[in-house]
């Protein structure tokens, strides 16, 4: 079974490069359907499969960039990906990441970085996940006033709209974003950049997690729309973040190139899933993964106060991450294998009846 | 022993200050790991790799970020191929949200 193992040259460690293949394919479908690059499920598999922590995190950021890629492409394709917005807010984020990263190395030398951060990001996925469900508890309720009311509402609406206000501030210049629909102030997306990336630099994330429902429920970008759109710019920051790896020599190009012979099956099918799942559905169990990862980041917490249960909760917490891989990215698989199967069916009574 | 009086160093002085501060706040990143990439191992392009690592790792991450973005187009279009024999349209999609 030798064959089966790979020396890579530079971590210098041999690694079951079927287990590279499958993580690549989940993270793909996970990353191009919700728009993230998914350094957090990414690291801890790799680190499973033998990387040392520093090589795991570059390796990762690395494969990133090459996966966003692909979903972007396939994206743009769909008309999801608004380059205007994305461009403009790649230069906030990257502002913001160098900021982050900066108050960081300042509380590396306070001591105590590890849990700011982890304390930092605790508090940002309860807000997302807060953010989310009740933006579909709100959603549900508007359709049942417009049911009971016999109305229909339109199909881009939303629950929560705290776009409409903040579009609002008219300081200019004013641009208008033909993909995605929204005319607002140019500082509003570069604000919004400033501060997800200050948050992804302080956190030390690719930023996806916090710049999707970012562009959705401050900027007012349709899901779609936001998920392609991400994706662009979480492709610019992770070439950033892989040059950045690269010159510190954290970097393996062949398990890149593994990963991302996954990763390129694994996009197609989470980007085209998108196509047979309702915007709505996306936001859902986008939260669901926000959920899981935060139980994630709890246990490492409670690992880090009780050194005594610290073994049992680190397992947990990966068992729980790889757990959360693995059932969202056979979910989406399902979803696009009967969504393929129903438009073929529909192709095909069509040309039926020609 | 004559000692130099410190208002004799002028404007130095300060610079002085400022140098062996550089200078000891320089000596942790003398105790960085360097770590090197054992080329014996390999044969091909992966010894031609791991030797580029150790030579320069400006040209390493040359490489890497030329390639990266390469093997993504190439490996995205291909499945791009694959996808589009399952008989879909590719080329749009209806948005809703709910």
């Amino acid at each position: 079974m030798d064959w089966l193992y790979v020396l890579l040259p530079i971590v210098g460690i041999k690694v079951f490069w079927p287990g590279l293949v499958i993580l690549g394919l989940g993270v793909g479908i996970i990353g191009g359907f919700f728009g993230m690059g998914g350094a957090w499920m990414v690291t801890p598999g790799l680190n499973i499969l033998g990387f040392p922590m520093a090589f795991a995190i570059g390796t990762d950021i690395a494969h990133m960039s090459g996966k966003s890629l692909i979903s972007t492409m396939r994206h743009a394709k769909f008309g999801n990906v608004d380059y205007k917005l994305g461009s403009i807010m790649v230069l906030g984020t990257v502002c913001g990441i160098e900021c982050g990263s900066r108050v960081v190395m300042w509380l590396e030398r306070l001591g105590s970085v590890a849990l700011y951060v982890r304390y930092g990001y605790m508090v940002l996925l309860t807000v997302i996940a807060w953010v989310v469900f009740t933006d579909v508890r709100q959603k549900q309720k508007k359709e049942n006033e417009a049911r009971a009311a016999g109305r229909t509402l339109d199909a881009l609406s939303t629950g929560i709209e705290w776009h409409k206000k903040l579009q609002r501030i008219n300081i200019p210049p004013v641009i208008y974003f033909p993909k995605s629909g929204v005319r607002c102030s140019m500082w509003l997306p570069v604000g919004i950049a400033i501060f997800t990336g200050l948050l992804a630099g302080f956190l030390g994330i690719g930023g996806g997690l916090i710049c999707m429902p970012a562009l959705i429920y401050l900027v007012g970008c349709p899901t779609h729309v936001a998920v392609g759109t991400d994706l662009f710019g979480v492709m610019i920051s992770g070439l950033y973040g892989a040059a950045t790896y690269s010159y510190k020599g954290r970097v393996d190009l062949v398990a890149v190139i593994i990963m991302l012979l996954g990763a390129a099956v694994g996009a197609q099918i989470g980007t085209v899933a998108t196509k047979y799942v309702k915007g709505y559905a996306i936001r859902v169990y986008f939260g669901l993964a926000v959920v899981g990862c935060g139980i994630s980041v709890l246990l490492k917490l409670i690992g880090a106060a009780y050194p005594s249960v610290k073994p049992v909760t680190d397992v947990s917490a990966t068992v729980l991450i790889l757990g959360l891989v693995s059932s969202l990215s056979l979910f989406i698989l399902l979803n696009f294998l009967k969504g393929v199967a129903e438009e073929r069916r529909a192709r095909k009574e069509d040309l039926a009846h020609v | 022993m004559h000692l130099p009086r410190v208002s004799s160093f002028g404007w130095k002085g300060p610079l002085l200050l400022l140098l062996s501060g550089r200078l000891l706040s320089a000596a942790e990143s003398a105790q960085m790991i360097v770590i090197v990439a054992d080329s014996r191992k390999f044969h091909g392009l992966r010894a031609w790799w791991a030797n580029l690592y150790n030579d320069s790792h400006f040209y390493f991450t040359l490489v890497t970020i030329i390639f990266i973005p390469l093997a993504g187009v190439i490996l995205g279009s291909l499945a791009d191929l694959a996808m589009s024999r399952l008989g879909i349209n590719l080329r749009s999609r209806s948005l809703r949200e709910g």
